[in-house]
C-alpha cells in the first residue's frame, strides 16, 4: 500500500483566498506575473539590469546628511516627529516654488501640496478629476505608474503618439476629435514633455504653446508630470507647461530625481481654485506627507549646493547615457531604432518587426542582461516590438557589457524570427513591469 | 532535533528565483518553528566560502530550476560532504529532463502522454512548418507545449489551434533550448506528494487542481484564489489508489529521495498519466506540497526536521 497510514483529513474545496469575492473590480489585474517575476534576477548583480528606474545617489553627501538629520530631531524632534498638516511644511512649499522658477514657473506656495512623491501627487489629481470610464490622454509610450494610477480610478486611457519631438499636436487633434465623435468627455491630457519615461524624448519647445492651446480649446485640463526636467545633460532647462499657462496646467514634482527618492517628496502645484480640493484629497489619502522627510528635504535645499548637486548627477548620467548609445551603434543589428536622449534616465528602443521583447526576456535573463518590455508602458496592448533600457544605475562600462548581451539576445531572437515567422504577442497576466526597487 | 543548524538555499539565478525565495522563506519559518537554526543562503559565488567556513549540519535546497533541480548544487554538495534534503545528482540529472524522465516510465509500463522532444534547431535546418504539421499529426490539438528543462509552469502553453503553434514555440523556446510537445489528456488534474519514510516511499492525499481559467499558469500557481483545490482529490478510491501508485513508482524509478511531488492527469476513463515530477518542489504559501502535508496531518516544520534528521544520517558511514 503506498498512500499514508492514517486516513486523509477532508480540507475540502479551497481557494486559499477568502476574500475572493469581494474584490472591487479594478483588482482584477492585481494578479502574480511571470514577466515581473523574471525581474527577481534582475536585482543579481551577476545580472546587468538595463530594466529598472531607480536613480543613483552613490554622490550624496550622506555623512553631512546624516549629522543634518540628527540635528532635525534634536532640535525641532517635536514637530518632525509629530503630524503636519496636508497642505505640506510652508517653508518647503516657499523653497519647491524657488526650485520650479528655474523653470519659469510662477507659484504662490498656497496653491503647492506636498505628496508623499509626485505619485501621490498624480493619485489626488486623477481622484478629483476622474470618475469610471473616463477618458484620460497620455502619450505613448507612457509612465507605467501613471497607467496604473489611472487604471486604478477605471479611466478610460487613449494614447497620443509621439515622434523624436515628442507628442505630436496632430495626433493629440485627432484623439480629440474622436472622443468627440464618440460623445465622450475628455478630462486631461498627462504628459511628461522632458526627457520622457520611457521614451526619452522631449517635446520640442516649438510645440508646447500649441499643445496647450489645443487643450484649452478643447476644454481639457493638462497634467505636467516633471520629475527629470532639471537632469538636461548639458544643463539645459526646458520652459515648464505651467510656464506657459497657470490656469489649465496641473504641475507634479518630486525630489526623487534631484535628491532622494526614498524620501518620498514630491508635490502639485494646482491652479488655485484646484488647490482646496487636492489639499482635502491629501488629507483623506494620507492625512500628510511625512514632517520629517518633508523638514529634511527643505533643512537640505537651505543648507546643500543642491544645485552643484544636480550638476554631479548630469556629469554622471550624461556618460551612462553616452555608453549606452555607443554600445547600441556598435552592437545593435539592422532594423533597430532608438531615441538619443538628452537627459533624463531612459533609452527607448525598437527591435525589428515581428521580434516580440515581452517573449524575449526570459532569454536575457538567461543572458543576464534585464530590460523592461514595452508593453507595459501602453494601456492598449501596443508595445511588443519595444523595450525601455535604462541607463540610471549601472555604471559605463556595465552597460556596455549589458548592450553586448542584450545584442547576443536579439541575434538569437531574429533565429527564432527566421525559422518561425512573425509571431503575434503572448497574452500574460499581471503586472509588466518591476517593483521600484529594481535597480 | 533543536541542536541542528541547517541552511537553506534559496534564490539562484534560474528564472525561478522569485518562486525559490518564497520557498525558502516558508521551508525556513517552518523549521524554525520546531527548534531547527536555519540560515538563508543564496546560491550565488559566495556559497562554496560560505559552506566552507560555515558547515551547516544540513542544506536544504529550495532552489528552482537551473542548478538547484539539474544536480549541479547537489554535485557540489556531495564534492564538500555536505549533507543534503533531496535526490543526488545522478537522480536530479535524470528527473529534472523532462523527456528523460518520461521515457523512463513509459518503460516500466506506466501511462504518459505521447510526446515530441526537438531542439530549436531541428525547426531551424528542417523548415518549421513541415515539422509543426507533423507534430499536430502525431500528437493532435489541443497540445501541450512545454520548455524541456523548467518549472513554474513558465513557458508552458496549452495550443488549441495549430495557428498558435509558432507564437507559443518562440514562447516556450525562450525558456530553453529545445521544447516538450506533449498530446493534451482532458481530465482531472492531480499533483501528489511523496515523501521517505522508515517503510519507504509513501504517497501523501492527492491534491486536485481545478484553476479558474482551465488552465494552470503562472498566474493561476501563485495568484492565490485563481485556483481551487481539492484536498484529497475528488476520486474514487481505486483511482485514488493508482494515482498513488503512480507517484510512488516515478519516485522510486527515477531514483528519488526524501521527497518529491509528482503531476498527474486523471482522463475521463479513469487511466492515470504521468506529466512529470518535481524534485525540489515548490513551499510556497500557495504551493500543493504544504497542503499535502496539511491533508495527511503532517506538521510541515516536523516534516522537514524529519528528512533533515535522514539526510544527516546517511552520510554518516555505518560502522
Amino acid at each position: 500500500m503506498t498512500t499514508s497510514g492514517q486516513p486523509p483529513e477532508r480540507l475540502g474545496a479551497r481557494s486559499l483566498d477568502p476574500h475572493l469575492g469581494r474584490y472591487a473590480a479594478r483588482a482584477a489585474g492585481m494578479t502574480a506575473s511571470e514577466v515581473r517575476a523574471l525581474f527577481a534576477v534582475a536585482s543579481r548583480p551577476e545580472v546587468v539590469s538595463l530594466a529598472g528606474g531607480m536613480p543613483n545617489l552613490a554622490a550624496l553627501p550622506l555623512e553631512s546628511l546624516s549629522s543634518q538629520i540628527g540635528q532635525i530631531i534634536a532640535e525641532e524632534g517635536l514637530t518632525a516627529l509629530q503630524y503636519g498638516s496636508a497642505h505640506g511644511v510652508p517653508l518647503l512649499r516657499e523653497q519647491i516654488c524657488e526650485v520650479m522658477a528655474l523653470e519659469g514657473v510662477v507659484g504662490h506656495p498656497d496653491d503647492l501640496v506636498v505628496t508623499v512623491g509626485s505619485q501621490m501627487a498624480l493619485d489626488l489629481v486623477t481622484r478629483i478629476f476622474c470618475d469610471p470610464g473616463d477618458i484620460v490622454l497620455a502619450e505613448g509610450p507612457s509612465y507605467v505608474g501613471a497607467l496604473g494610477t489611472f487604471a486604478s480610478y477605471q479611466a478610460d486611457v487613449r494614447h497620443v503618439a509621439m515622434d523624436e519631438h515628442g507628442l505630436q499636436p496632430e495626433a493629440l487633434r485627432a484623439a480629440l476629435a474622436a472622443a468627440a465623435r464618440a460623445g465622450r468627455r475628455v478630462k486631461f491630457l498627462y504628459t511628461i514633455p522632458n526627457f520622457n519615461n520611457p521614451a526619452g524624448v522631449t517635446m520640442a519647445v516649438s510645440r508646447r504653446a500649441e499643445v496647450l492651446d489645443i487643450c484649452a480649446r478643447h476644454d481639457v485640463l493638462v497634467i505636467e508630470d516633471n520629475p527629470y526636467g532639471l537632469l538636461g545633460f548639458d544643463g539645459q532647462i526646458y520652459p515648464a507647461l505651467r510656464s506657459m499657462d497657470a490656469d489649465n496646467v496641473i504641475y507634479l514634482g518630486s525630489f526623487s530625481k534631484t535628491f532622494a527618492s526614498g524620501l518620498r517628496v514630491g508635490w502639485a502645484l494646482a491652479p488655485h481654485a484646484v488647490r482646496e480640493k487636492l489639499v482635502l484629497a491629501a488629507e483623506s489619502a494620507a492625512l500628510c506627507a511625512p514632517t520629517l522627510n518633508q523638514m529634511v528635504v527643505s533643512r537640505y535645499l537651505a543648507t546643500h549646493d543642491w544645485k552643484g548637486q544636480i550638476k554631479s548627477f548630469q556629469t554622471m548620467y550624461r556618460e551612462r547615457r553616452d555608453a549606452l548609445l555607443t554600445g547600441l551603434e556598435q552592437h545593435m543589428p539592422a532594423g533597430c531604432t532608438w531615441t538619443r536622449p538628452d537627459g533624463g534616465f531612459f533609452v527607448w528602443l525598437t527591435v525589428p518587426e515581428g521580434v516580440d521583447t515581452k517573449a524575449m526576456q526570459p532569454r536575457a535573463v538567461t543572458a543576464r542582461v534585464a530590460y523592461v518590455p514595452g508593453t507595459g508602458f501602453y494601456a492598449d496592448g501596443f508595445g511588443s516590438r519595444q523595450m525601455r533600457l535604462s541607463f540610471c544605475y549601472p555604471p559605463p562600462e556595465r552597460i556596455s557589457e549589458g548592450v553586448r548581451r542584450l545584442a547576443g539576445v536579439l541575434a538569437q531572437e531574429l533565429d527564432l524570427l527566421n525559422t518561425f515567422g512573425p509571431t503575434t504577442s503572448r497574452a500574460l497576466s499581471g503586472p509588466q513591469t518591476p517593483t521600484p526597487d529594481t535597480a | 532535533m533543536t541542536d541542528r543548524w541547517v541552511a537553506v538555499l534559496a534564490g539562484g539565478l534560474s528564472h525561478e528565483r522569485d518562486v525559490s525565495l518564497r520557498s525558502g522563506r516558508r521551508v525556513s519559518a517552518a523549521l524554525r518553528s520546531v527548534g531547527v537554526t536555519v540560515e538563508e543562503w543564496d546560491a550565488d559565488a559566495g556559497l562554496l566560502p560560505r559552506l566552507r567556513k560555515h558547515r551547516p549540519d544540513a542544506v536544504v535546497i529550495a532552489l528552482h530550476g537551473g542548478e538547484g533541480e539539474n544536480g549541479s548544487i547537489q554535485t557540489i554538495l556531495e564534492l564538500l560532504g555536505v549533507p543534503y534534503v533531496g535526490a543526488d545528482a545522478d537522480a536530479c540529472r535524470r528527473a529534472w529532463d523532462k523527456p528523460s524522465a518520461k521515457a523512463e516510465l513509459r518503460r516500466a509500463g506506466l501511462l504518459t502522454p505521447d510526446w515530441v522532444v526537438l531542439p530549436q534547431s531541428a525547426f531551424r535546418e528542417l523548415g518549421a512548418q513541415p515539422v509543426l504539421d507533423a507534430m499536430v499529426e502525431r500528437l493532435g490539438l489541443p497540445m501541450m507545449l512545454k520548455p524541456d528543462q523548467s518549472g513554474s509552469a513558465l513557458g508552458a502553453q496549452v495550443v488549441r489551434e495549430a495557428a498558435q503553434l509558432p507564437t507559443a514555440m518562440v514562447g516556450s523556446l525562450a525558456y530553453s533550448d529545445a521544447v516538450l510537445a506533449e498530446r493534451f489528456i482532458h481530465g482531472v488534474e492531480v499533483a501528489v506528494t511523496v515523501i521517505d519514510g522508515p517503510d519507504g516511499p509513501t504517497a501523501l492525499p492527492a491534491v486536485e487542481i481545478a484553476p479558474e481559467t482551465g488552465v494552470y499558469d503562472y498566474t493561476a500557481r501563485y495568484t492565490a484564489g485563481l485556483t481551487t483545490f481539492h484536498t484529497p482529490a475528488r476520486l474514487d478510491p481505486d483511482t485514488a489508489a493508482k494515482v498513488a501508485d503512480l507517484a510512488v513508482a516515478a519516485h522510486r524509478l527515477l531514483g528519488l529521495r526524501d521527497v518529491s511531488r509528482t503531476d498527474a492527469v486523471v482522463s475521463a476513463e479513469g487511466d492515470v498519466y504521468f506529466l512529470e515530477v518535481n524534485l525540489s518542489p515548490g513551499l510556497t504559501e500557495t504551493s500543493l506540497v504544504p497542503m499535502a502535508f496539511e491533508a495527511a496531518g503532517l506538521s510541515f516544520g516536523t516534516t522537514y526536521a524529519g528528512l533533515v534528521d535522514r539526510a544527516i544520517a546517511r552520510a554518516i558511514p555505518a560502522p
